[in-house]
């Protein structure tokens, strides 16, 4: 099992990234923004959090425009698995592997703090080693996270059950209270939360290693 | 030749920030005000002489980068 974790200008989480999928038994590469192809073999590509090139333009809009998100784009094309976390998340959505995008909180305020998601999917190979309506705690960092689609777009997520995970308690205005989604082939996933933040007993709990947990092992039985 | 782009928030999209920015208006007295939306002026030094063919680059522009169409609007203007 091998996974890469990209590196932007201003990636912030790509280490702990890093940590998280070699805990869970995973062979980790990783790779910068200027790199034109993923290394061969590579099941997963983990899109980390944080301030990639300084936010400028949008959240993740120059980023989806370096050399490494055109061969993300077609590792994910050719049925690769990836993995956006917060700012991972919003390079998905400037990609366009996601739809949607995230905006401005809807109280402005940057927000750092564990909060409660609902896991809505268990059918993803992130999220089979929950159960649907489980409720776990993660943190969240993020000034921008508020998930917006237009009405149609977000109708279809709801009706092809692509939201992964909701917050119980909305706390950025998010539509739908949505706070990750897949694609349509269940092998990419965003989500504002961070997973890795939660995935060492020292962190306070473990329920975000479930999840890395989860991906590789069933990458590692497919 | 310059080009000058307009990005808004589309209608119907929520603009906190507009928003913050009308009740800090409406706590400095100015009344009246009944709403407030923020964009970004992107202006742009080409070294296209063409008219037509630089307002075609600018748009292509606006929308692979400059833009995020699921959410924002833009306009061009060529000086």
């Amino acid at each position: 099992m091998h996974a890469a974790v990209v590196v932007f200008p201003g990636s912030n989480c790509d280490r702990d990234m890093k940590v998280a999928f070699e805990d869970a038994g995973a062979k980790v590469s990783m790779v910068w923004h200027k790199d034109t192809e993923i290394p061969a073999g590579v099941d997963v590509v983990g899109v980390p959090g944080g301030f990639s090139f300084g936010d400028y333009l949008r959240c993740g809009a120059i980023a989806a425009n370096s050399p490494i998100c055109r061969a993300v784009k077609s590792h994910a094309e050719r049925g690769g698995y990836v993995l956006g976390i917060c700012n991972g998340f919003q390079v998905l959505c400037e990609t366009g592997l996601l739809p949607g995008t995230l905006l401005r909180n809807a109280k402005l305020k940057y927000i750092c703090k564990a909060i409660d998601l609902k896991v809505e999917n268990s059918e993803s190979a992130y999220t089979s080693g929950y159960a649907e309506g489980d409720a776990i705690t993660i943190p969240i960092a993020h000034h921008d996270g508020n998930f917006f689609a237009d009405p149609d777009t977000l109708a279809a997520l709801e009706s092809d059950r692509r939201v992964a995970f909701r917050y119980v308690d909305n706390p950025n205005g998010s539509l739908n209270d949505i706070a990750g989604i897949l694609s349509e082939n269940r092998r990419v996933l965003g989500m504002m939360p961070h997973p890795e933040r939660m995935a060492d007993p020292v962190h306070g709990n473990t329920e975000g290693r479930v999840l890395f947990d989860s991906l590789i092992g069933s990458l590692q039985t497919a | 030749m310059k080009a000058r782009v307009h990005v808004m928030l589309k209608n119907g999209v929520l603009d906190p920030q507009g928003e913050a920015v009308r009740h800090a208006l409406g706590s400095l007295g100015f009344d009246g005000v009944e709403g407030v939306r923020q964009g970004k002026v992107i202006e742009l030094d080409l070294t296209e002489t063409d008219k037509d063919k630089a307002e075609a680059r600018v748009k292509d522009m606006c929308e692979k980068l400059l833009a995020n169409t699921v959410i924002e609007s833009y306009s061009v203007e060529i000086a």
